[in-house]
C-alpha cells in the first residue's frame, strides 16, 4: 500500500493491512416492537474499504449508530482491536469514549458546529489528542503552545489532503453542501482515526460531486492508509472503491463478501430487484 | 460635572459587577439550554462562604477566595449532578421550576446558617475616596471595575480560545457531534456549572465589599434577567454591554431623577427590550451566535 510521506500519518492504527480490526457479533436492536438489527455479524479487516449496503430502513445507520456508541444495542457485541493487541467492547461504552479509542464518524446528515470555522471544526477533531492540563492551557505556557502548533500541523495536513484550504476561516453554516460533507470528512480524519466509519458521505450529490468524493476517500484510504467502514446507495461506487462488501436487508445480513461475490448473490439481487428477477 | 463622573463611576462598577454575574448565567444558557433562576444565589452562596472563612474564622484574604473558588466550584458541580442531569430531557418549564426550587433552597440555607441580618465585614479592597475630573468617589469602586474586567477578559478568552471553551461552544452547537468527535458532554456541563458559580462568586464578593454581606443580595442577582435578555440571551459581549447598560442607566436615574424609579427602571428596559427586539438588542449585529 502506498502512504505518502507526511510528517503525521493520518491513520491511527499501526495494525498490518488484512488483520481483523472491527468484529461485529449477533448483535440486535430493537426499538420497541421494531426490530432494526437482528443478530447482525460481520468483521472488518484493517486497511481496507468495507461497504455496508442494503435498501432504505436495512438498518445501516442503526449499525454504525451501535458501533459508534450512539445507540446501546439490546444484545450482541462490537468489538475493536486494538493496536496494543488489546480487544475492547464498544459496546459498554458512551460514544465519547469510543472516539477516543480512535473510531471517528461522518453523519448521513451533516454534524458539524455549523457556527465555528472550518479550521476550528478541524481542530474539534483533536480533542482527543490533547492533553487535559487546564492551568498550562489558560497560561498559554510552553508545552501547551507546541502542542497547539502539533495538532495544527496535523490539521494543515488535512485539509491539504482534501483541498479545503479556501475555506480555513470561513464558518461551516456558510459553505456549500459538498464542501460541509468534505469539512465532516476532514474533521473525522483530523482525529487520527484506526477506523473511519462514513454514513453517506455522497448522499444527494450529483454524479460529478459523487465522483469528487470517491477520489477523496480513495485517498484517503490509500494515500493516509485509514481503514474504511461506508454507508452507500451507489452501487457504481460501491463495486469500484470497495474491498469488501456486506449487505443487509431488514436488519439481517443476507450477504457478505467481495463486490463481485455479493453482485452474484441470488439474495441480494432480490432484495435489490425483487422477487424473480434472480432467475 | 462632579456629580456625573461619581455616577458613571459607581454605575460602572456595578454595571461590571453585574456583567460578570449574568455571564455566569449565559454559560449555563449556552452549553446545556437551561435558564438558571439560581443565579442570585449562587451569588448569595459565594459572598456567605467568603465572609465565613474571612471573618468568621479569621483566615486571610486569599485563602478565604480560595476556599470560596472551591465551594462555588462543588456547589456547581453538585447541582448539575444531582439536580440537572436527571432533569435531562424534560420539559423546559419543568426545568425553570427546578431552578426556582432551588433558588428557593439555597437561599434557606443561607438564611438558616446566617439569618436575615447584615452582616459587617472588614473592608478588603481600599475604601478611600478618590479624586478624578473634580468628581470624589471610592477606590473600592475603581478596583471592582478593574478586578471585573480582568475576571470577564479570562472568561472571555477561556470561552473563545481555550481547548475546553471551544468544547463548551462545540456542544452547544451539536451535542452529537461533539460525542463522536470525543467531547464528553457531562464533563462540559458540570464545567459550565462550576464556571458560573465562580464567577458569581467573584461578583458575589465585590458587592459585598462596597455594599454588606446580606440577602439583598438576591435581589441584586434578579437583575441579571434584564441585562441578559438585553444582550441576547447567549452572547458574552451582548452581555458584558448589557450589564454596563443597566448598571449605568440606575445609576443615572437615580442622581438625577428618582431612586425609586431606579429600582424598576431596569425591568422597564426589560419589558421595552422583549416587546421591540424579543432577540435582544445585541441579537442582529451579532454574527456569530456561539
Amino acid at each position: 500500500m502506498r502512504t505518502r510521506a507526511y510528517r503525521h500519518p493520518l491513520n491511527g492504527s499501526s495494525m498490518p493491512p488484512g488483520r481483523p480490526l472491527l468484529r461485529v457479533s449477533d448483535l440486535t436492536l430493537r426499538f420497541g416492537g421494531v426490530t432494526a438489527l437482528a443478530e447482525v455479524g460481520m468483521s472488518v479487516d484493517s486497511g481496507r474499504i468495507h461497504a455496508i449496503i442494503g435498501p432504505n430502513g436495512a438498518g445501516k445507520s442503526s449499525l454504525l449508530n451501535c458501533i459508534s456508541g450512539l445507540y446501546r444495542p439490546t444484545g450482541g457485541e462490537v468489538v475493536l482491536h486494538t493496536d496494543s493487541g488489546q480487544e475492547r467492547r464498544l459496546t459498554s461504552l458512551p460514544p465519547n469514549r469510543v472516539a477516543r479509542l480512535g473510531v471517528a464518524r461522518s453523519f448521513q446528515n451533516i454534524e458539524l458546529f455549523e457556527h465555528l470555522t472550518v479550521l476550528e471544526n478541524m481542530m474539534l477533531g483533536r480533542h482527543i489528542h490533547m492533553r487535559q492540563n487546564v492551568l498550562s492551557a489558560m497560561l498559554w505556557l510552553g508545552p501547551a503552545r507546541r502542542q497547539e502548533i502539533t495538532h495544527r500541523e496535523v490539521v494543515e495536513e488535512v485539509i491539504d489532503l482534501l483541498k479545503l484550504q479556501a475555506y480555513r476561516q470561513k464558518p461551516v453554516g456558510t459553505l456549500a453542501y459538498g464542501i460541509q460533507k468534505r469539512v465532516e470528512l476532514g474533521r473525522a480524519l483530523a482525529m487520527q482515526p484506526a477506523l473511519l466509519l462514513l454514513d453517506e458521505p455522497m448522499a444527494g450529490m450529483n454524479a460529478e460531486e459523487k465522483e469528487d468524493m470517491a477520489r477523496y476517500i480513495l485517498d484517503v484510504h490509500e494515500l493516509a492508509g485509514v481503514s474504511i467502514v461506508l454507508i452507500e446507495h451507489d452501487m457504481n461506487v460501491v463495486m469500484d472503491i470497495s474491498d469488501r462488501v456486506t449487505v443487509l436487508d431488514f436488519g439481517r445480513v443476507i450477504g457478505d463478501g467481495t463486490p463481485a461475490e455479493v453482485m452474484e448473490n441470488p439474495r441480494v439481487v432480490e432484495a435489490y430487484l425483487g422477487a424473480g428477477a434472480a432467475s | 460635572m462632579s456629580t456625573f463622573v461619581t455616577l458613571l463611576v459607581i454605575g460602572l462598577s456595578e454595571g461590571a459587577i453585574l456583567a460578570l454575574a449574568a455571564l455566569g448565567f449565559v454559560l449555563i444558557y449556552k452549553a446545556t439550554g437551561v435558564i438558571n433562576f439560581a443565579q442570585g444565589e449562587f451569588l448569595l452562596i459565594g459572598a456567605y462562604t467568603f465572609y465565613t472563612v474571612f471573618v468568621v474564622l479569621q483566615m486571610p484574604v486569599v485563602v478565604s477566595l480560595l476556599v470560596g473558588v472551591l465551594v462555588a466550584v462543588i456547589v456547581g458541580v453538585v447541582v448539575e449532578r444531582f439536580i440537572l442531569r436527571p432533569m435531562v430531557g424534560q420539559s423546559h418549564i419543568s426545568i425553570i421550576m427546578v431552578t426556582i426550587g432551588l433558588a428557593g433552597l439555597l437561599g434557606a440555607v443561607v438564611q438558616m446558617f446566617f439569618g436575615t441580618q447584615p452582616r459587617s465585614m472588614p473592608p478588603v479592597l481600599p475604601t478611600e475616596s478618590v479624586s478624578i475630573l473634580g468628581g470624589s468617589v471610592p477606590a473600592n469602586r475603581l478596583w471592582a471595575i478593574v478586578v471585573c474586567g480582568v475576571v470577564l477578559g479570562l472568561l472571555t478568552w477561556f470561552f473563545q480560545k481555550s481547548r475546553h471553551g471551544v468544547a463548551m461552544r462545540a456542544v452547544a452547537d451539536d451535542q452529537q457531534a461533539a460525542m463522536t468527535v470525543g467531547i464528553s458532554v457531562r464533563r462540559v456541563f458540570a464545567m459550565s456549572w462550576a464556571l458560573a458559580a465562580v464567577s458569581a462568586l467573584v461578583a458575589g464578593v465585590l458587592l459585598a465589599d462596597i455594599t454588606t454581606v446580606e440577602m439583598n443580595i438576591v435581589n441584586f442577582g434578579l437583575l441579571v434577567f434584564p441585562v441578559v435578555i438585553m444582550g441576547g440571551l447567549d452572547s458574552v459581549p451582548g452581555t458584558i454591554v448589557g450589564g454596563l447598560t443597566i448598571g449605568l442607566l440606575t445609576q443615572f436615574v437615580s442622581g438625577y431623577m428618582d431612586p425609586g424609579l431606579a429600582e424598576v427602571i431596569p425591568y422597564i428596559v426589560l419589558v421595552l427590550v422583549l416587546l421591540v427586539r424579543p432577540y435582544g438588542v445585541f441579537g442582529e449585529k451579532r454574527i456569530e451566535r456561539v
